[in-house]
């Protein structure tokens, strides 16, 4: 789950990490400028999406008074940033900047541990601060059955320069990062730039962070927290559903259980010269109501001719498949699409017997991932 | 031979709800020496399913029951504990069903069981062997099963299978049945971001085990593990014949397809697609199929049928 930068601040704040003053979001541009005359001063106007590269798109905007921060709310709501349309602002006091640096701790694959990484050249991309001066970027390795000791933070943030003044808020800092980042069950925690202001404090200017979605269960303070993200793109609505959904731009809906499987199923869509509307994982230990609501998200998708359904069953059994695929029938109030579906592996037979006891014209039973792949590409076909 | 089970194995099942039983009956009735379950609250009791014991934890049923494997069926919030409560009970072989575990629980798992080195090498000789998490499981056809592997879908045989996706592993497998190959070990090692045993950990073992001919790999998009296992059979295994298959050829850039490794970067530093991979495997001396069936057509070529 990722989080906008108002919450990623807000969540820096709750662990003890300098931010800048606490700022108010809004959806309404008059709303802004009353938020900005609340706080008195000069303003930043932040769009609040998902993406990167919001300075440069206009999403982020600095406001001498009030009615500057309504002129700067109207134009970024509503804007479009790398595909994502900018639906709430960020108004906060505008912090005076003398320099900028590079703060994160994230999940390292490779290590199984963490990574901090540092970097006195902040405010950019950090990957392409990497491709231009790789020495500029120090990279941390950390054990993640230990934690990180104030002495340590200290020989990071040494060796990558980092000015002998800052040293020790910054370190203090990062130790408090590294710890919010555990707590949170975080995969990771970003500050860029991390600044320094003309006072000489050093605070997060903007946030970066990720939450592990697997470990929600333990932390209630988040609930409701990825609910902001919004939009009515079908991969938001997905999302919402708790599905592992992707558009892509074809026709025939896809839905399997399994990453890698559903990913071959593509594959096999592709060389059978159809082309596939989404990529859809109802997981591998899908349930009759999991798989009901995968379905019937594909089916209403009015791009769609035609879908594939692909379950090897495992922990998955294909008799609960079966049910799931007549609930999602009943669901959308009728099939007028050609389904394909296609079951082996764990009570097989006994899902092949249910779905053909529907009696359903447009149910096409297969046996085959290959057979089920010709068959939705024919039918596709012949719907168009 | 197989590897990391057989006949031998003793099973003991941590996580004795609805699906543990339901699995572990099923790894039962394949021929399985499955010897018990482990269940806090119902030590001393049967576990009625199986005909089995339960023990109150795993120490205990060690102690009575000579288990060396253990099948982890506890939900995803107790799954870091039971992990470390079978290592710390001396279990061998570790096979974690679980799907949804925590990375940071797991991060800590990982570098408990196997501490890391100087050099940034961890420790595995000696360390028991962990599977998973979010993994189907081990199957030796014929021999035992431990995990949620569908058995009648494949049988003995001398292919080796390794794979990250469970279902894909059961697609891939089952294409090799009806090629009429069979397979010595096959062993889903899952998809979440740190897993116990990787692709190179297992294919070491299948490079010592005598009743592996041939070797099947399964693949995905995203990362470039899958050249540096080709790499390492190109260096030590060259006479052995190798297929394998990364899926997602069709997937797009920037979109992560539900595994965490799944995603190919874009602008990233090339290798991550899977007509990459494809291609430097290729260069390696490694057969790849485009689809199932085509992998497992390639192994019938790959060992000269």
């Amino acid at each position: 789950m990722d989080l906008m930068e108002y919450q990623g601040k807000e969540l820096f704040r709750s662990h003890g990490i300098p931010t800048t003053p606490r700022g108010e979001v809004t959806r309404d541009a008059a709303e802004a400028e009353r938020l900005a005359a609340g706080f008195g001063g000069p303003v930043m106007v932040k769009a609040q999406v998902l993406t990167g590269g919001r300075g440069k798109a206009g999403g982020v905007k600095y406001c001498p008074d009030p009615s500057a921060a309504r002129e700067a709310a109207e134009a970024i709501l509503g804007l479009d940033i790398s595909g994502h349309t900018t639906e709430l602002v960020l108004v906060e006091p505008a912090s005076d900047i003398a320099e900028e640096y590079y703060l994160s701790v994230l999940h390292d694959r490779v290590t199984k541990g963490y990574l901090v990484i540092a970097s006195v050249e902040g405010g950019v991309e950090i990957e392409e601060v990497n491709r231009r001066t790789p020495e500029k970027v120090v990279k941390a390795e950390l054990d993640p059955t230990r934690s990180l000791s104030d002495r340590q933070a200290r020989e990071i943030l040494e060796q990558a320069q980092f000015p002998a003044e800052v040293v020790d808020e910054a370190a203090s800092l990062l130790t408090r990062l590294h710890q919010g980042f555990v707590a949170s069950d975080a995969t990771l925690f970003e500050i860029n730039p991390l600044i320094k202001t003309t006072e000489g404090r050093v605070i997060a200017l903007d946030s970066k962070v990720s939450i592990d979605g697997s470990a929600l269960f333990r932390h209630p303070e988040l609930e409701g927290w990825g609910d902001v993200v919004g939009g009515d793109s079908r991969e938001a609505q997905a999302q919402q559903k708790g599905l592992q959904y992707v558009e892509l731009d074809g026709d025939i809906g896809v839905m399997g259980n399994g990453a890698g499987l559903v990913m071959a199923t593509l594959d096999v869509v592709n060389e059978a010269g159809g082309h596939p509307a989404n990529f859809l994982d109802a997981g591998g230990g899908a349930s009759a109501e999991s798989m009901a609501t995968g379905i019937a998200f594909v089916l209403e998708n009015p791009e769609v001719s035609a879908m594939l359904v692909n379950i090897f069953g495992g922990i998955t059994r294909c008799d609960d498949v079966a049910h799931g695929v007549l609930g999602a029938i009943e669901q959308i109030g009728g099939l007028d699409k050609k389904l394909v579906v296609r079951l082996d592996g764990t009570n097989a037979d006994a899902g092949r017997d249910i779905l053909e006891q529907a009696g359903n014209p447009n149910l096409v039973p297969a046996e085959k991932m290959d057979d089920a792949a010709q068959k939705v590409v024919e039918l596709a076909g012949e719907s168009r | 031979m197989s590897i990391l089970i057989d006949q031998q194995t003793k099973v003991i099942v941590q996580g004795t709800g609805a699906q543990g039983t339901f699995h572990a009956q099923r790894n039962q009735r394949y021929g399985t020496n499955v010897v018990g379950g482990v269940h806090p609250k119902k030590g001393g009791q049967t576990w009625e399913e199986l005909g089995l014991p339960l023990f109150p934890n795993v120490a205990e049923a060690v102690a009575e029951t000579g288990a060396n494997t253990s099948m982890i069926m506890v939900p995803a919030p107790f799954t870091k504990d039971a992990i470390l409560e079978a290592h710390e009970a001396g279990i061998e072989t570790i096979v974690t069903v679980t799907e949804g575990m925590p990375v940071h629980d797991m991060a800590v798992v990982y570098n408990t069981l196997y501490p890391r080195r100087d050099d940034g090498t961890f420790a595995k000789e000696g360390r028991p062997v962990l599977i998973g998490p979010n993994c189907p499981g081990i199957i030796s056809p014929g021999k035992a099963n431990v995990g949620i592997i569908p058995g009648e879908i494949t049988m003995p045989g001398n292919v080796g299978l390794v794979s990250r996706s469970g279902t894909l592993t059961y697609q891939i497998m089952h294409e090799l049945a009806l090629a009429g190959i069979g397979v010595s070990t096959c062993v889903g090692i899952g998809g979440d971001p740190i897993i116990g045993s990787d692709f190179l950990d297992v294919i070491e073992r299948f490079a010592e085990d005598d009743a592996t001919e041939a070797i099947v790999f399964v693949g995905e998009i995203g990362g470039t593990e899958e050249q540096k296992v080709g790499r390492w059979i190109a260096d030590h295994i060259p006479q052995t014949p190798v297929v394998a298959y990364v899926a997602g050829f069709s997937a797009p850039p920037g979109k992560q397809m539900g595994h965490a490794g799944a995603i190919v970067k874009e602008g990233g530093e090339g290798g991550e697609t899977a007509a990459e991979k494809k291609a430097d495997l290729e260069q390696l001396g490694i057969w790849v199929g485009g689809n199932p069936t085509e992998t497992a057509q390639k192994m019938i070529q790959a060992l000269g049928r």
